[in-house]
């Protein structure tokens, strides 16, 4: 345990050592959800009728977790980079813990899906988001976003082990969290849409997140999400980790 | 946790017997037999070059011996462990140099090293103390600080092998340590491999360059299919092939039909034919040339290069698997796997990683 502690440490170093060193990916941090966050609020957001609230206001919850679930990807592209330069061989050849390659990747997307949401949180503020919950409610949804981000980095971690380039692993995660991410109540308000999306919205997980992202930092009113969320995030991750593992001790053995 | 004492073998333990013993170890991807029961043996300090076509099965050989992959049946013992009953002491004995250079692109050459050092328990002081010997042992000294991307071919090769080296290992595989290298780049880093060995330690090398295996190897073992079809020093190998060779180059494809012929009562076994060139063992040395060029001229073939030699490995490969040792190993070095044989009688379906 101590070791797949210390091999993970190692190695969530060595992914954020060479991050700075990867111009393109720190873009997809930074620039992309703030790219986002502008387009939301000026260009669809006077079409948008949500109650009472301002549209910022509805919309920075849903977009930070949005841009939280797919942190990961850092995770699927070096993975998948990793198993097909050869790097996995190396890693597999030495005396290390075996699931410290993946939790070394997974731990080092906290670190950047941190600086996402402070990112997207700062450009929030600046086009009028305003935080309206006590100081510990703020932290309490800083701390589920990152859970939340963790566990969709395991889905990324099996992505990238069983996709076949870095691009389609890219494409993969994109075309079953893309959609995922949209129909819920992210962007509009869940009634808006035709019933069949709305039943589907309902139980879609993405909504329980965001609803309780909306119930920590706005203050509405805040029902069984927050507990579910947890729920929804540890289950995900208590399936993919386990699967990415398994696949990451034959990912080059046949 | 005694991982850190590790990082330095002991050099006294499992110094008898062999270094690699393998007995009868198979293993099959699908239906398709990559290994079907090979026995090897390298003594401790040597160096074994294992030879094959590609397919044959070597890279999957090594990844057993490294692992990496488990045997379907069949023992195999590195150091004196078995390579899956104590397969985590025995990675703390072994080193590994992959097809390609496995490197951190993103990494400098320094925080590759420390990175690997580390990962076998090093704590990061010691850990970057051997990074930078290592450095300074192959010539890296300089670039130590740069990120590997801007390496060339033969310094990332060389960092892969010094990242193999980081725990003195005491039985290093390299597998085709030199392919896509240029000339120098590959003479620099077999007078590596030579120094390593000068060390003490036992080397099993894979490879398709025969000149390789003819400098490197105290001993060699062919597999083809998944068996070992040959063994023994390159100078045996070259003696089972025969006595000196002929070989001559046609002015014209076409003509290789009627040099065969016209050669045929000179030679003592069928000729070899790779493109325009015909090679065979010749019955008698003197006069061979003067013989030949006589006989091809009769016949009406123009002969546009004639030689007589001794054999080379080359010869010796394309007599024991019927087809000569370079083939695509462009493809080879760009995805890592072992393509199928591609050409000839011996053309199989494709397998897939590992070969």
């Amino acid at each position: 345990m101590r070791r797949l502690l210390s091999d993970t440490l190692i190695l969530a170093e060595r992914n954020l050592v060479r991050l700075p060193r990867k111009p393109e990916l720190l873009l997809a941090f930074t620039v992309q959800p703030i790219m986002f966050v502008l387009l939301f609020r000026y260009v669809f957001g006077g079409a948008i009728r949500t109650g009472g609230l301002a549209y910022v206001e509805y919309l920075i919850p849903g977009m930070v977790v949005q841009s939280i679930a797919f942190g990961g990807f850092v995770t699927a592209l070096g993975l998948n980079e990793d198993v097909h330069k050869g790097l996995v061989d190396r890693f597999r050849s030495l005396p290390m813990a075996r699931a410290a390659v993946l939790a070394g990747r997974t731990l080092a997307d906290v670190v950047t899906n941190f600086l996402s949401i402070w990112v997207l949180v700062l450009t929030g503020l600046v086009i009028g988001f305003s935080f309206n919950a006590p100081a510990s409610h703020v932290v309490a949804g800083v701390a589920l976003l990152l859970l939340i981000g963790f566990a969709f980095s395991w889905v990324f971690a099996l992505v990238g082990l069983v996709a076949s380039t870095p691009e389609s692993a890219n494409s993969v995660g994109f075309i079953a969290i893309f959609p995922l991410t949209f129909i819920s109540s992210a962007f509009v308000p869940v009634a808006s849409m035709p019933a069949a999306l709305r039943a589907f919205a309902d139980v879609n997980p993405f909504t329980i997140f965001v609803d309780a992202m909306r119930s920590l930092w706005i203050g509405t009113p805040a029902g069984n999400y927050v507990w579910g969320a947890v729920a929804w995030a540890l289950a995900i991750m208590l399936v993919f980790a386990p699967l990415a593992v398994a696949r990451y001790r034959r990912a080059t053995g046949s | 946790m005694a991982r850190a004492a590790q990082i330095s073998a002991d050099p006294s333990a499992g110094a008898a017997g062999p270094a690699i013993a393998v007995r009868g170890v198979a293993k099959s991807f699908g239906s398709v037999r990559a290994l079907d029961g090979v026995d090897l043996d390298v003594a401790t300090g040597t160096v074994l070059g294992l030879l094959g076509p590609n397919g044959a099965g070597k890279t999957t050989l090594v990844r057993v011996l490294t692992t990496l992959l488990e045997p379907d049946s069949g023992t195999a013992t590195v150091a004196g462990l078995d390579v899956v009953r104590d397969a985590g002491a025995l990675r703390h004995r072994i080193g590994l140099a992959g097809q390609y250079a496995a490197v951190d692109e993103d990494l400098t050459g320094m925080e590759n090293l420390t990175m690997v050092g580390r990962l076998y328990g090093a704590a990061r002081s010691d850990a970057r103390r051997r990074a930078a010997e290592l450095l300074e042992r192959f010539d890296l000294v300089d670039a130590g600080d740069r990120v590997t991307s801007t390496y060339s071919g033969g310094m990332r090769r060389r960092l892969d092998l010094a990242a193999a080296l980081v725990a003195r290992p005491r039985v290093v595989f390299l597998d085709e340590p030199t392919t896509g290298l240029d000339p120098r780049s590959r003479i620099a880093l077999w007078e590596t491999i030579e120094g390593l060995v000068a060390d003490g330690a036992t080397v099993l090398l894979t490879t398709q360059y025969l000149d390789e295996a003819d400098r490197l190897a105290d001993s060699i073992t062919v597999i083809d299919h998944g068996r070992v079809i040959a063994q023994g020093t390159a100078d045996e190998l070259k003696d089972r092939v025969g006595g000196e060779r002929l070989e001559v180059t046609l002015e014209r494809e076409d003509d290789v039909a009627a040099a065969t012929r016209a050669l045929e009562t000179m030679v003592s076994e069928e000729p070899a034919v790779r493109g325009r060139t015909v090679g065979a063992p010749v019955r008698s040395r003197s006069g061979a040339i003067a013989e030949a060029v006589r006989r091809l001229t009769e016949a009406g073939v123009g002969v546009d290069d004639i030689d007589l030699r001794r054999p080379t490995l080359d010869d010796v490969f394309l007599a024991l698997t019927g087809h000569a040792a370079e083939e695509r190993r462009e493809d080879d070095a760009a995805d890592g796997i072992e393509p199928p044989a591609t050409r000839g009688r011996r053309g199989r379906a494709r397998r897939g990683r590992g070969g």
